[in-house]
């Protein structure tokens, strides 16, 4: 702080304070329509103070699903969600920390060719290739499998080059020492490279597991059975459309499951959300 | 930028390529070039039979009044959301880099919603303001103002808006953040003992200094009304009313899946392609700036 100012500090805090109250807003109308009776919300206004029927509302989410739209059962849908958000950043962070390697600590014939192949998938994302993509998916028969929710999404130019970016940093003395010592490349990766790159991988973790938690389209055109479905398809379906005919405490319900995992892992895990954002972004 | 130490194998780089070579060829290129060559064919519905029309399907798409009018649409989407996003944003950010009390509170809260689906942003948007029952159509309706967005095209696109900057705020405010903080104290500090008042050092300072991350954001909030309020569309208007919140990707999607015209759509993803390249192609030559800022 410069200089003393009172009333500036007191502005700065009522922007901050309605600024946060209306981000915050939608969360808590959530909670409070998850904990009420279906008829509590359809009379207007609904109440604004959270209601008795919490416990009923989320079990009946969890084993057994809404009654209108999709009947499959939440926990099933959450059970989905979490191996997209595992497999994801796990595969992800797999494949690109190889290759990176392969392009950082060697040199071979076609290695800027492979580099920009890598590099160019940046312009093509999922949305711009829907069609075709959904073809070679039923071609391969990965309509509705785990293999086929994941795979496609944990090719990422991205974190290869967060990867290719912090090898650069690495020093050279490191590297020379092992190849001295008489380590061979994997030995010097699996000792030298992988320990070193655990900051990285923790944070590029964080923000793909919100990435992969939170998969849409992609889900939505490889899933059509209901066991497949993650929970952000899960909710999509229950809204069986017109604004009265669903059933808002149980989507609701539904809605604050579906948010709660990312949000917990960007709340508690802070330091490495932020570092992970703006690293990818670098 | 080139490692001086390197290791020798002939084989091992390969290898080490292999796994994520063949994802991107089989899940980017391969669907890539069909998505370019589906654009030069016309199906019948079955899909059994094709045949090569050139450029028929792009002619017949610059002719189409509902394309044409998906881009403006798409024009106003994105830039509401990347204007007001950025705006809000910026704002929220100079005021918790003033904090000291509260700091981390205010943060917790303000970065939250970027984990929160797009579908599922939608979706709580839409329940408070569905027509009869929301809660902000309530508080609307004692102001007055008559809200329906699933008969009035300006109040779903209104809809539309509010939950996409809503959903983006977190991800331009930490960039601003970071951007705030790392303005050297000494030149504040500066500018006030030579009498420039907050408001003055915030247009004369704080803000040029921000400029390329403003840039910045604005590429990525271009970006990410494009392509990532796919989800917030299609869990509240899909398109409607009457198509007045019918994107361009939204269109690709209902094009080519649920009206399964596949020439139509292919061609929609190509020039979507494009705009890709061109948007991926300001950025780097941004961050090529910035390196020397």
């Amino acid at each position: 702080m410069v200089e003393k100012r009172p009333l500036l500090d007191f502005v700065t805090h009522a922007v901050l304070i309605v600024g946060a109250f209306v981000i915050a807003f939608p969360l808590y109308v959530t909670f409070v329509a998850s904990t009420l009776s279906l008829e509590q919300i359809m009379s207007v206004p609904m109440p604004l103070l959270p209601g008795s029927h919490f416990i009923e509302n989320y079990s009946q989410v969890l084993f057994a699903g809404s009654t209108t739209g999709s009947k499959a059962a939440v926990l099933d849908m959450l059970f989905n969600s979490t191996v997209m958000a595992l497999a994801v950043p796990l595969g992800k962070i797999t494949i690109s920390i190889l290759s990176s390697f392969a392009i950082v600590y060697f040199r071979f014939p076609l290695r800027n060719f492979f580099f920009w192949m890598i590099f160019v998938t940046l312009m093509l994302p999922v949305e711009v290739r829907i069609i075709p993509t959904f073809k070679v998916m039923a071609d391969l028969g990965l309509l509705n499998t785990y293999a086929g929710l994941t795979l496609p999404l944990i090719a990422s130019a991205t974190a290869t080059f967060l990867f290719r970016q912090f090898f650069m940093t690495i020093p050279d003395e490191l590297a020379e020492a092992a190849r001295i010592d008489g380590a061979g490349p994997m030995r010097f990766f699996w000792d030298v490279v992988l320990p070193l790159s655990k900051t990285t991988m923790a944070a590029l973790f964080v923000i793909q597991f919100i990435y992969g938690w939170n998969q849409y389209l992609w889900p939505l055109l490889v899933t059509t059975s209901e066991d497949m479905y993650p929970v952000v398809i899960g909710i999509k379906r229950m809204i069986a459309g017109g604004d009265s005919g669903n059933e808002w405490n149980i989507v609701m319900a539904t809605a604050l499951l579906a948010m709660l995992p990312p949000a917990l892992v960007v709340v508690l895990m802070q330091r490495w959300f932020v570092k992970g954002l703006v690293d990818t972004e670098k | 930028m080139e490692k001086r130490v390197v290791f020798r194998s002939a084989w091992l780089p390969y290898l080490l390529l292999a796994p994520q070579l063949a994802i991107t060829i089989v899940f980017f290129f391969w669907p890539a070039g069909q998505a370019v060559w589906y654009s030069f064919q016309l199906q019948d519905a079955f899909g059994l039979h094709s045949e090569f029309v050139g450029f028929d399907n792009f002619t017949a798409l610059f002719k189409d009044p509902h394309y044409l009018e998906s881009f403006k649409t798409t024009a106003v989407f994105s830039v509401a959301v990347a204007g007001l996003g950025i705006a809000i944003s910026l704002l929220l950010a100079t005021m918790a880099d003033r904090v000291v009390r509260g700091a981390l509170v205010y943060k917790t809260v303000l970065i939250w919603p970027y984990a929160v689906a797009a579908a599922v942003a939608g979706v709580l948007w839409a329940f408070m303001f569905a027509p009869s029952i929301g809660i902000i159509t309530y508080v609307l309706k004692g102001l007055g103002v008559d809200w329906n967005w699933i008969i009035n095209g300006d109040q779903a696109m209104l809809l539309i808006i509010i939950a996409s900057v809503w959903k983006q705020i977190s991800y331009n405010f930490l960039f601003f953040l970071a951007g705030l903080q790392s303005i050297p104290k000494s030149l504040i500090e500066a500018a006030a003992i030579d009498g420039a008042g907050p408001a003055r050092r915030f247009w004369t300072i704080v803000l040029p200094l921000l400029s390329p991350t403003a840039f910045f954001l604005l590429v990525v909030n271009i970006v990410y009304a494009f392509f990532d309020t796919f989800g917030v569309i299609d869990s509240t208007t899909q398109g409607g009313p009457a198509q007045a919140t019918q994107i361009l990707v939204y269109k690709v999607y209902h094009d080519g899946i649920k009206a399964a015209d596949i020439g139509g759509s292919s061609a929609q993803s190509v020039i979507l392609m494009i705009i890709v390249i061109a948007l991926t192609a300001i950025q780097f030559k941004f961050i090529e700036r910035k390196v020397q800022y």
